[in-house]
């Protein structure tokens, strides 16, 4: 499964160590929650970066203590329809400033990338290889935005705001 | 009329061009069905029996005459020449072929229209009272605030893949005619104690399998909090509404399960956060969208004109206007409801020639607009009181005058097994058969309002839950049988009706029907007793006798 | 439609067809038994134990881009050979609609 990141298709420097697997001393991994939150304290003691894999049906607040210390979280898509992860995503990066990669795991699709980047992923390991080849393309399709979120894309409302006042001011 | 500007249809021809891509790799086969299935249902299009059908939004119910124009176009061009109207302001095109959507919808976008989220688990179509903007009485456009809301919940970052499907809809007036109560969200426009304008929040209403009403979840939301205060709630919805069974999944029963205490205070706990941020309204932004709502330069006209009086001898142009024109906030103006059920016709349907004739109409009579309502009825929201007859004999050759507007004929119907694939029985003929019954003019009048709304199946597209008698069809054995309930109905005093008795057979319910309208002519307590208030006074019981006293054998 | 897995629990009582639409345009068509497809309900390929069904149905669904919602649909055969839908349902879908399509003098 590719992973794109920074619009690319990268080598992902993660490894997903299993529940019952020993935690390596160093190197980069994503663990799960449940064994995240079994000991927050030695995981940010350990020698690599840490990620966690936080399921889409707990809340974030229970994560929140720990995001500074978090290289990657990882949020669950289980199927296409499944919306939750996306409430997650903008409460991590909009009212809790988390700022390391927050990556996009499950059924993610080409058609999902411009809401994703919206609510403020930044990595997505994508289903096919083709719709990671389609990134860049797809990622830009469109150009006009409704809603404010923490992405900074500019809203259509206040696009015309702006115009609104330049057209004042050249008057 | 609100004017789309550039940023309007640059997004909505970027989103036909991304889904020209989308049917383009469904046809190639790089998509399966399974999962170009969502992708096209967030853009109306459904498989139905015979084909696919699209379903393409009218926001709040206002469309100009060229964009009626182009529906007929597209109509004529992709369909089979009519469109069905249905009960949220869209209209559905039900031969439409897959690999001609693309340029259906491209011909749409030329005038501001799309199927954007008009199916799907997503928020649906915000719509509106049809007399908005006109209505004598209201506290202000509400299409101002449905506009804002169209823009916020399109293609909504967050809010694209919610359990299940989640509908808006906005009144501005006491009597309300936008069914708010049955709605996912219902928002009622009023002042406060200080004269500040917001809205009476409401939340939970749905029909389908499980029927609420909607309760108030806030009395009273300042309009400047509006979009945050929805975003609460959607976002309590989106992480604790139900996955795991499709039909427990709507905010109703979240709203029912946690009780609407708990739910409101998670709501509440959640927009504190955020009543601030970046969604918080100002009203330079409210002004922006108001100025872009152009209302037409009323001219100063009487009340009752030559022309108006001369008409007045003809006794059916006087049934149509007594049935059919309503009072508009301006002296010397009227709002004309156009009936979509002639005798014997389909509810809902409009040919295009229909359509391009009523734009013509609309240009010359109605500053070129023309409004859809929930009953499945258009409407011609500014027509000058002197021009009523001459647009009546208009509208009479177009087929649209037929003078039943809120009586018994004005039935609402889903399309039901004749198109649909979640149908168990069907609901056009029943529809077509009850106007033939109910066809003489007096004998309507004589009954006074009465609404009949049929369903086809437990999903209540056609509204039969709060229809006055509601008609839902069931299968029994390979046969269609209909239940039929009373008191009902989808106004300020919204309530789900009382079923009567055992489902009748298909070839009976007219019959049953004829039934229950004579009992209540026998039991109203004066002429102008509605149906509806004698149910509420009698209660079932006396309904359910006469219905089943002969039907007692079967 | 159907789901696969509901499919598998499909057992039929008498004469069946499995039917879909076609993905291009929507409209009606049958599976025949040269592993086609048919708009004509008088091309079916007809199928009369369930393992038959299964497996037609199994083949049809195979193909996603020819048809959609492939699923199997009772018939009933005519003295005469002739192949009449089974339900009222199927019959419509046939047939067309039950009443008359409005239309643009």
């Amino acid at each position: 499964m590719p992973l794109v990141k920074n619009g690319k298709i990268t080598a992902d420097a993660f490894v997903c160590v299993a529940d019952d697997a020993p935690i390596p001393a160093d190197g980069a991994i994503l663990i799960s929650a449940a064994r995240f939150l079994d000991d927050p304290e030695a995981l940010s003691r350990r020698g690599g970066p840490t990620g966690v894999i936080w399921p889409n049906n707990r809340d974030v607040d229970d994560l929140v203590p720990y995001l500074d210390r978090l290289a990657v979280v990882a949020l669950v898509f289980p199927t296409f329809r499944d919306g939750r992860a996306y409430s997650q995503a903008r409460l991590l990066r909009e009212r809790y400033a988390y700022r390391g990669e927050m990556r996009a795991t499950g059924q993610v699709l080409r058609d999902q990338f411009v809401f994703m980047l919206r609510a403020g992923f930044d990595a997505f390991e994508v289903k096919k290889a083709s719709d990671a080849e389609a990134f860049a393309s797809t990622s830009k399709r469109y150009s006009v935005f409704y809603q404010p979120t923490g992405d900074g894309r500019i809203t259509a409302l206040h696009r015309r705001m702006q115009l609104r006042h330049s057209e004042s001011a050249s008057q | 009329m609100y004017a789309y500007d550039e940023l309007d249809r640059t997004l909505i021809n970027e989103r036909v061009s991304e889904f020209r891509d989308q049917v383009k790799r469904r046809l190639s086969g790089e998509l399966t069905e399974d999962e170009f299935k969502m992708l096209r249902l967030q853009n109306g299009v459904y498989l139905q029996l015979h084909a696919y059908m699209l379903r393409v939004a009218i926001p709040y119910g206002t469309l100009s005459s060229k964009q009626l124009r182009r529906l007929a176009h597209v109509a004529r061009r992709y369909d089979r020449g009519y469109g069905h109207f249905t009960t949220r302001q869209n209209i559905q095109f039900n031969w439409i072929k897959l690999a001609e959507l693309p340029d259906a919808l491209a011909d749409l976008a030329e005038v501001g229209i799309h199927a954007m989220q008009t199916s799907g688990n997503n928020t649906r179509n915000v719509t509106s009272d049809q007399w908005a903007g006109v209505a004598p009485g209201e506290i202000e456009d509400p299409r101002i605030w449905s506009e804002l809301l169209r823009q916020y919940t399109t293609l909504h970052p967050e809010f694209s893949f919610l359990p299940r499907k989640f509908k808006f809809a906005i009144t501005a007036s006491a009597h309300d005619r936008a069914a708010i109560k049955i709605h996912d969200i219902g928002l009622r426009l009023h002042r406060n104690a200080d004269g500040e304008t917001g809205f009476e929040v409401l939340v939970g209403g749905g029909l389908g399998r499980t029927p609420f009403i909607g309760k108030t979840i806030k009395p009273f939301v300042h309009g400047h909090d509006l979009l945050s205060y929805v975003e609460a709630i959607l976002r309590v919805y989106n992480q604790y509404g139900r996955r795991d069974n499709i039909y427990k999944a709507r905010i109703k029963i979240l709203v029912h399960e946690l009780g609407i205490e708990k739910f409101a205070k998670e709501v509440e706990e959640e927009w504190l956060q955020m009543r601030g941020s970046a969604l918080a309204i100002d009203d330079s932004v409210i002004e922006d969208i108001r100025s872009r709502f152009a209302y037409p330069a009323y001219e100063k006209l009487p009340h009752m004109p030559d022309e108006l009086k001369k008409a007045a001898h003809d006794p059916h142009f006087e049934a149509w206007r007594k049935n059919s024109v309503a009072l508009h906030k301006v002296s010397g103006y009227a709002i004309v409801t156009l009936s979509l059920k002639p005798v014997g016709g389909p509810p809902g349907d409009a040919t295009a020639n229909q359509m391009d004739g009523l734009a013509d109409l609309a240009d010359k009579y109605s500053f070129g607009e023309i409004r859809v309502g929930h009953e499945q009825n258009l409407a011609l929201p500014h027509v000058a009181r002197r021009d009523l007859p001459a647009l009546w004999r208009s509208l009479d050759k177009l087929g649209l005058a037929t003078p039943n507007v809120n009586l018994v004929s004005d039935i609402i119907a889903c399309p039901g097994l004749d198109y649909c694939s979640l149908a168990n029985a069907r609901s056009i003929p029943i529809a077509q058969e009850l106007t033939r019954r109910f066809a003489n003019h007096d004998t309507a009048n004589l009954i006074g309002r009465l609404h009949i709304n049929i369903s086809g199946c437990i999903n209540a597209c056609g509204h039969h839950h709060v229809g006055h008698i509601g008609i839902l069809g069931v299968e029994k054995n390979g046969e269609e049988f209909y239940q039929i309930t009373i008191g009902g109905r989808a106004d300020e005093n919204a309530a789900v009706g009382t079923l009567i008795g055992p489902a009748v057979p298909y070839g009976e319910v007219a019959d049953v029907v004829e039934d229950i309208v004579e009992a209540y002519l026998a039991l109203r307590a004066r002429p102008d007793e509605l149906f509806v208030d004698t149910v509420k006074r009698l209660g079932v019981e006396p309904f359910r006798e006469r219905v089943y006293a002969t039907r007692q054998e079967r | 439609m159907t789901s696969p897995l509901e499919q598998k629990k499909i057992k039929i009582t008498g004469p069946s067809v499995v039917t879909g639409n076609r993905t291009w345009d929507g409209v009606v068509i049958y599976r025949t038994s040269a592993r086609g497809w048919s708009a004509a309900l008088s091309d079916a390929a007809i199928v009369r134990t369930s393992d038959e069904a299964r497996s037609l149905l199994a083949e049809s669904v195979a193909d996603d881009v020819g048809a959609i919602g492939a699923y199997i649909a009772p018939v009933e055969i005519k003295d005469t050979g002739e192949i009449k839908p089974g339900n009222l349902r199927e019959h419509i879908r046939a047939a067309g609609v039950t009443i008359d399509l409005p239309v643009s003098a």
